[in-house]
């Protein structure tokens, strides 16, 4: 169960990936983030940023339509 | 018993639901049935969109602020005082001046702050034009920037998120008309791996952008800034960093600190509810504007739409004891795309943005409603 969940499902301005940076600014070190998103690029995107910038991706998940993707601030 | 109704905040959206409900609500509140108090940190009203045409000496500063209290209905009860505690359990809100109000129903609208100061050397070494006074700051150092590289650099998150675009825009038609675009090198980042958050408007950027000689660099969200002897460099989480000579920002955004305060967020946006548009878990609790946690866009349309919403449900509860209608997500943007055009897009829930070509009656029209908005603030347009 993460810490904060984002329902970002049709989100089309900011979006997931703006959600999560948002996120993961204004929490602290060792929350896990769990963003919700209807766009299948999410899925994508997300991890290679957390790559990009240090921080742990705990995994992804499809579900009826959307994904669920979990990150935790490590830094 | 009379009925209280408290707005918090008398931004776009408090002042619209304001005024809708004084309409709404006339006779309730000729026979003292129903009393609307509005608490303001602020006793006169910005008109924020205007920021960027002071910028670009397109409008002058007092063009975009009127008092506070003109724009009200005079049913409207005003405090000028700040608001610095909401407890939702006792409907109760504290102010600086030691008030304390009561309520049956509460607004929340206390809108969004840019805040430099939360990424290091941003404050010192970053200009931005979200405030009247920095816009100000910021046009005198356009005006005699005669050469070098101009970087803008996006926090997050933010609000009015066409604001990127346009202020890039708008910077190479400033140096094109001032004949000395080829001495200025325009450099735009962005925190996301495209140009702008909505899809259609970032692959119809790209070509304008290379048309333009704009350069750009994506996924770059700015972690630190510091000046050396040869300028200002930005440096970014993911690992790069931007030289320039003059940083144009739009810095990262938090709500009101009495929302962080009263323990609801940590960031200051208020738990909403996407459709009903009231706090979660809080019946008698609206809120508006930036200060929701919706993943939408931060801008005053939003503001707008929902403070439609917001005032009929509120209308209908008093007079009817139900809401009226659930909120479809709808928000509507111009985007100037220069001097001399612009475009708009509208998105809701369901609906994904489809930008228009950009046209000089677009341009026009944004420029009418620059001053056809004080219409909008009384609840008329």
């Amino acid at each position: 169960m993460a810490d904060k969940v984002i329902d970002a499902r049709v989100s089309f301005c900011p979006g997931p990936l703006m959600e999560l940076i948002a996120a993961m600014k204004s929490n602290p070190v060792g929350t896990t983030i769990e963003i919700l998103s209807t766009d299948k690029g999410s899925a994508k995107d997300i991890p290679e940023w957390l790559k990009k910038v240090g921080q742990e991706f705990v995994g992804v998940e499809e579900r009826d339509g959307y994904w669920s993707i979990v990150a935790k601030k490590i830094k | 018993m009379a009925k209280h109704v408290v707005i918090v905040g008398g931004g776009v959206a408090g002042t619209i639901i304001a005024n809708l409900l004084a309409r709404g609500l006339k006779e309730e509140l000729s026979k003292a049935e129903v009393v609307i108090t509005m608490i303001s940190k602020d006793d006169k009203h910005v008109y924020q969109p205007g920021f960027l045409y002071v910028l670009f000496d397109k409008m002058r500063p007092d063009e975009l602020v009127r008092d506070q209290k003109s724009l009200l209905s005079p049913s409207i009860i005003f405090h000028h005082d700040t608001v610095v505690g909401i407890d939702p359990k006792a409907c109760e809100v504290h102010t600086e001046k030691g008030k304390k109000f009561k309520y049956d129903y509460l607004v929340v609208t206390t809108g969004s702050r840019p805040m430099p100061e939360l990424i290091p050397g941003l404050k010192e070494h970053g200009n931005m034009f979200y405030t009247l006074e920095s816009a100000i700051e910021l046009r005198e150092k356009l005006r005699k920037f005669e050469k070098g590289r101009i970087a803008i650099s996006m926090g997050v998150p933010h609000k009015c998120p066409v604001a990127p675009f346009e202020v890039t825009f708008m910077l190479d038609d400033y140096f094109n008309k001032k004949g000395i675009r080829d001495k200025v090198e325009i450099m735009y980042t962005y925190p996301i791996g495209r140009i702008h958050s909505l899809e259609p408007v970032a692959q119809w950027g790209v070509p304008e952008f290379e048309r333009r000689g704009i350069k750009y660099e994506t996924l770059f969200n700015m972690e630190k800034v510091e000046a050396t002897k040869d300028g200002i460099v930005v440096h970014s989480a993911e690992g790069s960093s931007v030289e320039c000579d003059l940083l144009i920002t739009i810095p990262p955004h938090r709500g009101a600190q009495a929302i962080m305060d009263s323990g609801i967020s940590n960031d200051g946006w208020i738990p909403t509810n996407r459709h009903s548009l009231k706090y979660e878990g809080y019946e008698n609790v609206y809120v508006a504007g930036d200060t929701t946690n919706l993943p939408i866009s931060k801008a005053g349309s939003t503001a707008h739409f929902e403070s439609d919403v917001v005032a009929d449900n509120l209308i209908a509860e008093i007079k009817e004891g139900h809401p009226a209608r659930d909120y479809d997500g709808k928000v509507m943007c111009f985007i100037e795309t220069g001097f001399d055009k612009g475009t708009y897009i509208h998105f809701n829930y369901t609906t994904p943005p489809s930008p228009m070509p950009p046209s000089k009656m677009i341009h026009w029209l944004k420029l009418g409603y620059n001053r056809m908005y004080w219409l909008t603030a009384r609840g008329v347009l």
